[in-house]
C-alpha cells in the first residue's frame, strides 16, 4: 500500500469517527456564504436606512439619523403610496384565492390522473416562464392597438380602455401570481382524503355543510401558505407597475426603485425597504396567530 | 377550461407577435416574418446583454450547485443546534421580496466599497439559486433511506467510494433538476439584478429598458420569445428527469 494510499485511508476513518468535522466541513462554505453574502447584507441594509444623503452632492453620510423614517412617516404621500399597495396586494390575494379554490379542487378531486398532470404542468409551466414576457403579453393584450381593444370592436362591443389603469394592474398582477396560489391549494386539497368527504355525505351532512365544516379548515392552511406569497410579490414589484399602471400609480416598490436607482437615494429607498419587510413581519405573525403554519 | 387559458393565452399573442410584420402590433396579422429574430440577433446590444446573461447565470449556477447541494447534505445527515433556525433562514432570500434582496445586496456593496460589475451579479444570483438547488437536493434526500450508505460501508467501501458510487448516482436526478431550474431562474430575474448590475444590462435589464422607453418593441417580441424558448428548454427538461415529480419539482422550489 502506497503512502498515500494510507494516508486517504486514515482521513477518511478520521472522519468517519468524526461526524461533527464532516458535518462542519460539508456545512461551512455555505453557510459562510450565507452569513457573509445574505445576512450581512440584511445587516448592511439596515445601517443603510439610518444614513442620509447629501442632497447637493448625492454622497452618502455616514452618520446615525432618523430622518428617512420620519420622513415616510409624516410625508402624507408615503401613506398613499403604502396604503395603494396594500389595497392591491389584498384584492390580488382574494382574486387569486377566488379563482384558485374551484380550479384546485377540480384537478385534485374531480379530474382523472391523466387530465390532472396535464393540468398541473399547464398550471407550473406559466410559474417558471419569463416574468417580463408574461408582463409584455398583457401591455400587447391591453393598449390603445392591442388584442383585447381589437377584439371588442371587431364583435361591435363597447371599446375599453384598460391600458395604464389601477384595474388593469388588477388584472396582471392576479394573472401573475395565480399559480403560486394553486400550487399550495392544489396540495392542501390532495392531502384531504375522499373517505373524509363520503364519511361527512353518509352521516347526513349536506354538501355545503361539508364544505364549510370539513373541507375549509384543511384547505385554510394552503390558501394562507399562498397568500403569504401573492402579499409577498405585489409588496416587492415595481416592474408591473411601470409598464402597466403607468406614471401615476406609485408601489412601495417603485419608490424604493426610484430613490436607489433614479434618485441616488440609497438610504432612504432602505427605510422603505423597512417598511415592505415590516408589512410582511406583520402578515406572517397573523397568519401564525390564525394557526396556519400548524397545519402547513 | 378558463384558469388554463388566462394562464396560457397571453403567452400564445405575445409569440404570434413575434411573427408579425408590422411596425405596430395590432390584429389581425397581415403579413408573417421571421425579420425581427434575425433583427435582434443582430443587434450588438441585444448580444452583448445575451452574453452577460449566460455568463453570469453560468457562473452563478456553478456556485449555486456547490454550495446547495453541500448544504443540502449537511442539513439532512447532520443533527446540530440551530438547525431548524438555519434551515429557515435559507429560504430567505425567495420569501422575503426580491427587491428586499436585491437593495440589500446593493447597501453591502455599497458600504464595503464595492463597484458595480459581472461579479456583483453572479454573488446575487448564486445567493438564490443556491436555494433552488437546496430545495430539490433536500426533497430527494427525505425520501430516500440511509441503509443504502450504511450497507455500503459494510461491504467495505470507504466514504468516498460510497459518496461516489452510491450517494451521487441516487441524487443526481435531483442535483440536475435543481442546476437547470437555477440557470433558467437567474437567465430571467430582473428584480435582483436591477440592484446589482450597475451601468450593464443583462438580457432581462435589455427588455425591461426597451419596453419601459417604448423603442424598439418589435424587436423585443422576438427576443422575449427566444427568452421563453431558452427557459422554457432547462425547465422542461428538469420537470422530465424528476420522474413524475414535476409537480414536486417546480412547485416546491419558487421564484424571488
Amino acid at each position: 500500500m502506497s503512502v498515500r494510499e494510507g494516508t486517504r485511508q486514515r482521513l477518511g476513518a478520521a472522519l468517519w469517527r468524526r461526524p461533527w468535522l464532516r458535518g462542519a466541513l460539508i456545512l461551512s462554505p455555505p453557510l459562510l456564504w450565507f452569513l457573509v453574502i445574505y445576512l450581512a447584507s440584511l445587516v448592511a441594509l439596515l445601517v443603510t436606512a439610518f444614513f442620509s444623503t447629501n442632497s447637493l452632492t448625492g454622497n452618502i453620510i455616514y452618520q446615525w439619523t432618523w430622518s428617512n423614517f420620519s420622513q415616510i412617516f409624516t410625508q402624507s404621500v408615503y401613506h398613499t403610496i403604502i396604503v395603494r399597495t396594500l389595497l392591491m396586494a389584498i384584492a390580488v390575494t382574494l382574486t387569486d384565492a377566488l379563482i384558485a379554490l374551484p380550479f384546485a379542487f377540480f384537478i385534485a378531486k374531480i379530474a382523472s390522473r391523466r387530465t390532472r398532470q396535464i393540468f398541473l404542468a399547464l398550471v407550473l409551466l406559466p410559474l417558471w416562464a419569463s416574468y417580463l414576457a408574461r408582463v409584455y403579453a398583457w401591455i400587447n393584450i391591453l393598449s390603445n392597438h392591442g388584442v383585447l381593444p381589437s377584439f371588442e370592436s371587431h364583435l361591435g362591443l363597447p371599446v375599453t380602455n384598460l391600458a395604464y389603469t389601477n384595474v388593469a394592474m388588477w388584472i396582471v398582477f392576479s394573472y401573475l401570481w395565480l399559480p403560486f396560489m394553486i400550487v399550495p391549494i392544489y396540495g392542501a386539497f390532495e392531502r384531504v382524503p375522499d373517505s373524509l368527504l363520503e364519511a361527512s355525505a353518509d352521516l347526513g351532512a349536506g354538501s355545503w355543510f361539508t364544505f364549510r365544516r370539513i373541507l375549509m379548515p384543511m384547505i385554510l392552511p394552503g390558501v394562507v401558505a399562498g397568500s403569504i406569497f401573492t402579499f409577498s410579490l405585489t409588496l416587492g414589484d415595481f416592474i408591473t407597475p411601470l409598464l402597466i399602471g403607468g406614471s401615476s400609480s406609485n408601489f412601495i416598490g417603485n419608490a424604493i426603485y426610484d430613490s436607489a436607482i433614479n434618485g441616488g437615494d440609497l438610504p432612504f429607498a432602505a427605510a422603505l425597504a423597512f417598511v415592505s419587510i415590516a408589512i410582511m413581519a406583520v402578515y406572517l405573525l397573523l397568519a401564525r396567530l390564525a394557526g396556519a403554519f400548524e397545519a402547513l | 377550461m378558463l384558469v388554463v387559458l388566462f394562464l396560457l393565452g397571453p403567452l400564445a399573442v405575445i409569440v404570434v407577435f413575434a411573427f408579425d410584420k408590422s411596425n405596430v402590433q395590432s390584429l389581425p396579422i397581415r403579413h408573417w416574418t421571421t425579420h425581427w429574430f434575425s433583427v435582434a440577433f443582430h443587434d450588438p446590444a441585444v448580444r452583448s446583454a445575451l452574453w452577460l446573461s449566460i455568463k453570469a447565470g453560468l457562473a452563478a449556477t456553478i456556485i449555486a450547485l456547490v454550495l446547495g447541494t453541500l448544504v443540502a447534505f449537511g442539513i439532512h445527515r447532520f443533527r446540530f443546534f440551530g438547525r431548524d433556525t438555519v434551515s429557515l433562514m435559507l429560504v430567505l432570500p425567495i420569501a422575503l421580496p426580491g427587491i428586499v434582496t436585491g437593495l440589500a445586496l446593493q447597501s453591502a456593496f455599497n458600504i464595503s466599497h464595492i463597484e458595480l460589475s459581472i461579479y456583483t451579479i453572479i454573488v446575487g444570483h448564486a445567493t438564490f439559486c443556491m436555494v433552488v438547488v437546496f430545495n430539490n437536493v433536500v426533497a430527494r434526500l427525505r425520501r430516500t433511506s440511509t441503509s443504502l450508505l450504511e450497507a455500503s460501508s459494510d461491504l467495505g467501501a470507504r466514504p468516498v467510494q460510497t459518496f461516489r458510487l452510491v450517494t451521487l448516482p441516487m441524487l443526481s436526478t435531483a442535483i440536475i433538476a435543481g442546476t437547470l431550474l437555477a440557470f433558467a431562474l437567474s437567465f430571467d430575474e430582473v428584480i435582483v439584478t436591477t440592484f446589482t448590475a450597475g451601468a450593464q444590462n443583462t438580457l432581462p435589464l435589455w427588455i425591461f429598458g426597451a419596453i419601459l422607453r417604448g423603442q424598439q418593441l418589435p424587436e423585443v417580441n422576438a427576443v422575449v420569445v427566444g427568452v421563453l424558448l431558452l427557459t422554457a428548454i432547462p425547465v422542461a427538461y428538469a420537470a422530465k428527469i424528476a420522474s413524475g415529480d414535476s409537480a414536486e419539482v417546480l412547485g416546491q422550489s419558487t421564484k424571488p
